[in-house]
């Protein structure tokens, strides 16, 4: 008994230190003006330029602003702008800042933060080298006004500021001065939350305080545009990688909000009367089966068109979804259904499957039994869903598939390999997009078909690249329709990705939870407990 | 003593340089890059290759190696690639909650798995030892992370008497500290006490059919100070070294403890890093772990002279 009286004194003695530090922390704040909110990823890099992950950009949707936002109409409406005029028959862009906007160390945001902040991101961004390729000069007139003078028309320009996924954020001029390939690390932004960075515990949370200074604009908050009003005075992101830890603790009050609550579970929580699932991207979510198209076979625009013979778009839904509210049983569109950019022309011949034309499409393009190397995210459940339901198509048709089972960090440096498929590089692999970035055709990362400068799997189609350049220059909706329609018909010829279906993937809140932005992304803005 | 001691803390360091070739040559090695994840679904193999030469994972091995090596000699553990911040730092940063959940789980497992052993061995084939010895084989066989859930939905939801998840630290509010405690401690500290118990009473059994104990009872000792002051006083050695090798095997139920209770830990520090491949802090968290287990064999050799006066360093 003495020993472990011993033992047990030793413990207390080894965690004294611990308690001396008590006066160091800063007082709690009160659990009624708290968001705790489970994250769907662990924030490590505080940069949204020099990394494109999502949870980096939504950490800086908090921190920072932008200029211009989407609405839910997906019209950019002016953030920080105050308003612009296009002179010079859309060559020459004008933009005013609002009065009033500060960053959190107290200085005021002016243009040449702004212009700063469009280069950093112009090297970085696909949209934005787009942007950079056609602009001429971005200057700072005055400390509220600056000017984008274009080389050609290029319509996009404001739709480019507004992108949801990775836009613009601005920056303090010092600190947007950093290379796009070096981290910023500092965290001064105009948002309308602040970064606490003291109580930052990388792996665990993330904590952020309302900013007294934000002046949100006047309307209602609309998608990302409009006034964003911060309502809690603290919001706490927690990093649960345990998803079923995740859900006991929204069950039993501990959280308020779960971003991405596992598809499995939905049903549950459906009958869960202290829970509300809420869909907040109306557009959601898309798949892609993504073909090497280095390599043979599917170099060849016939093993493509095989492929997605292939499939049947509703049986990957209902593997990776499962409940039918969910998913459309079938979406045709490279730009998203329902986006207003979602035309189908092109995609009759691929609604159903066809085994028969898929069997006779690859005799066609040379394959002749070799093994084609599917690459399989064992961790991550949905992805790996799909890819077993691809593998199940494939076999069904006859062809002879090596499944490379991997975590999904090695996939990630895998696909980056264009080696020889038997010699570290791959054939297919499978991933997910969506949004309102996904519907516009030159922010559409896999629709991007520029050979080499093309993302992982190397898509390569000169006539899809000038025609999605035709499309960004015309400003008018109308003239823009049949260009759309001949990109979309175009895609389904020479098939960048194979689109596996379209999906939403609800948050969970805890019934107290009231305003919750159905913005496309979580943001935590307009959100109160009652 | 000191000799002993001082010697083996030198021998510590051939170990733990052979710890480091394996762990760095290991990490290379295995698939993965840091600078894909970084870059993010959108970048291009352009993006990737531009922040791959500037974190300088585009060096030759040797070359990285060297560098690292020279880090480590003047007590620099290396910047985590992702936050860009000492690895040293991160690692500090989460020793508060693995080390408490390691210390109440051992304290834990000792004060029920001792006298539980010294009851089965005392009623040994009665049906308190069967019944302790099934009971051990059943806390032995669940895994942890299934004993965790369980835990969680009777006292957490079930009954709403502690937390499901989270760590409190103990300078911020002692009650919350313990009560955040309590799951993952019994979770985690139910497997030690089934083996603590079965090796308690083992040596017991030993321990009660040698003479000495005959002698006590001739004596007319008590029942409980035969047990204790005799018995189990002589049982020790074997017990404290279970305890110790204890230490060790709960680093690896740490990492599934600090998981399934969201603890954030050196266990969940070591997972994310593996996840993400960074690299340093891979590094740096096995190289603290395997000096932390040396240390720990140090200590359980020297307690052994304490317990039985007949060893001597």
């Amino acid at each position: 008994m003495m020993r472990i009286l011993r033992v047990a004194t030793l413990a207390l003695a080894m965690m004294a230190p611990l308690v001396a530090s008590a006066q160091t922390q800063p007082p709690a704040a009160t659990r009624a003006n708290t968001l705790r909110v489970v994250v769907h990823a662990n924030l490590q890099i505080l940069d949204p330029v020099w990394t494109t992950s999502f949870i980096s950009g939504r950490h800086a949707y908090l921190i920072y602003d932008t200029l211009y936002a989407m609405n839910s109409r997906f019209e950019p409406q002016p953030q920080m702008a105050e308003g612009h005029e296009i002179l010079e028959g859309g060559l020459l862009y004008r933009i005013r800042l609002r009065d009033g906007l500060r960053f959190h160390d107290g200085n005021p945001v002016r243009s040449q933060d702004v212009v700063v902040s469009l280069r950093r991101w112009m090297s970085r961004d696909v949209m934005g080298q787009q942007m950079a390729a056609v602009t001429e000069t971005i200057t700072a007139l005055d400390d509220r006004t600056f000017e984008i003078r274009l080389k050609e028309r290029w319509g996009l320009v404001l739709d480019a500021l507004a992108k949801p996924s990775n836009p613009p954020f601005i920056m303090p001029e010092r600190i947007a001065q950093t290379p796009a390939t070096t981290q910023v690390t500092e965290t001064i932004g105009s948002g309308p939350f602040i970064f606490v960075r003291e109580e930052w515990r990388p792996g665990n949370r993330v904590v952020y305080r309302r900013n007294p200074d934000y002046v949100p604009r006047t309307e209602p908050a609309d998608y990302l545009a409009g006034g964003k009003r911060a309502l809690v005075e603290r919001v706490e992101w927690l990093y649960m990688p345990d998803h079923n830890t995740a859900l006991a603790a929204l069950n039993a009050g501990e959280i308020d909000y779960f971003e991405a609550p596992p598809l499995d579970f939905i049903n549950v929580l459906a009958r869960n009367r202290n829970i509300r699932l809420i869909n907040i991207d109306a557009i959601g979510t898309s798949g892609v089966i993504r073909p090497n198209h280095i390599h043979p076979p599917f170099n060849d625009p016939r093993a493509r068109q095989a492929l997605a013979h292939l499939v049947r778009q509703e049986d990957y839904m209902r593997v990776v979804v499962g409940n039918p509210q969910l998913y459309r049983p079938f979406c045709g569109s490279f730009f998203m259904c329902g986006s207003g950019n979602g035309t189908e022309v092109g995609s009759e011949p691929f609604r159903e499957p066809n085994v028969e034309r898929a069997r006779q499409l690859l005799r066609e393009a040379g394959y002749n039994g070799e093994p084609i190397v599917v690459l399989q995210p064992t961790d991550r459940a949905q992805y790996n869903a799909a890819t077993m339901v691809l593998i199940q198509a494939l076999r069904r048709a006859g062809v002879n598939v090596d499944v490379q089972a991997m975590d999904w960090s090695t996939l990630l440096s895998r696909r980056a390999n264009r080696n020889d498929p038997y010699q570290g590089g791959y054939h297919l692999f499978v991933t997910t997009h969506g949004g309102p970035t996904t519907a516009l055709p030159p922010s559409n990362t896999w629709f991007n078909t520029r050979c080499e400068r093309a993302n992982p799997g190397w898509a390569c189609d000169q006539e899809l690249v000038q025609m999605v350049a035709d499309w960004s220059r015309e400003a008018d909706p109308a003239a823009r329709k049949p260009i759309l329609e001949r990109i979309n018909r175009r895609a389904w010829e020479v098939i960048p990705y194979v689109p596996y279906g379209q999906y939403s993937q609800p948050v969970a809140v805890r019934a107290n939870i009231h305003g919750v932005l159905e913005a496309g992304i979580p943001v935590y803005w307009n959100i109160e407990k009652r | 003593m000191w000799y002993y001691v001082t010697k083996r803390i030198l021998a510590t360091l051939p170990v733990m340089g052979v710890v480091a070739v394996i762990v760095f040559l290991l990490l290379r090695l295995s698939p993965g890059d840091p600078a894909a994840i970084i870059a993010g679904d959108d970048a291009t193999s352009e993006d990737i290759a531009k922040i791959r030469e500037h974190l300088g994972l585009d060096r030759p091995l040797l070359t990285q190696f060297v560098r690292w090596i020279g880090q480590l000699a003047t007590g620099d553990f290396g910047n985590s690639i992702y936050l860009e911040r000492p690895v040293l730092g991160l690692i500090l940063e989460r020793v508060e909650p693995t080390l408490a959940l390691s210390v109440t789980t051992i304290i834990f497992a000792v004060v029920l798995a001792v006298p539980i052993g010294v009851l089965a061995a005392w009623r040994a084939g009665t049906w308190i030892d069967q019944a302790i010895m099934a009971l051990s084989v059943l806390a032995f066989s669940v895994p942890v992370f299934l004993i965790g859930y369980g835990l969680v939905i009777g006292f957490s939801l079930t009954l709403e008497l502690l937390p499901v998840q989270g760590f409190v630290s103990l300078s911020e509010d002692p009650v919350a500290f313990f009560r955040h405690l309590v799951l993952p401690t019994v979770a985690l500290g139910l497997v030690y006490t089934a083996l603590i118990a079965r090796i308690t009473r083992a040596t017991m059994l030993e321990t009660l059919n040698e003479d000495f104990i005959r002698t006590a009872r001739a004596k007319g000792l008590g029942e409980p100070r035969v047990l204790i002051l005799h018995s189990l006083k002589n049982a020790s050695v074997p017990i404290v070294t279970t305890i110790g090798t204890g230490i060790a095997l709960l680093i690896g139920g740490v990492v599934v403890t600090e998981s399934v209770f969201a603890v954030p830990g050196i266990g969940r520090l070591t997972i994310d890093a593996v996840m993400q491949r960074d690299y340093p802090v891979i590094q740096g968290v096995i190289l603290v772990v395997a000096g932390v287990y040396v240390l720990v064999n140090l200590l359980i050799d020297l307690t052994y002279s304490l317990l039985d006066p007949r060893i001597r360093y």
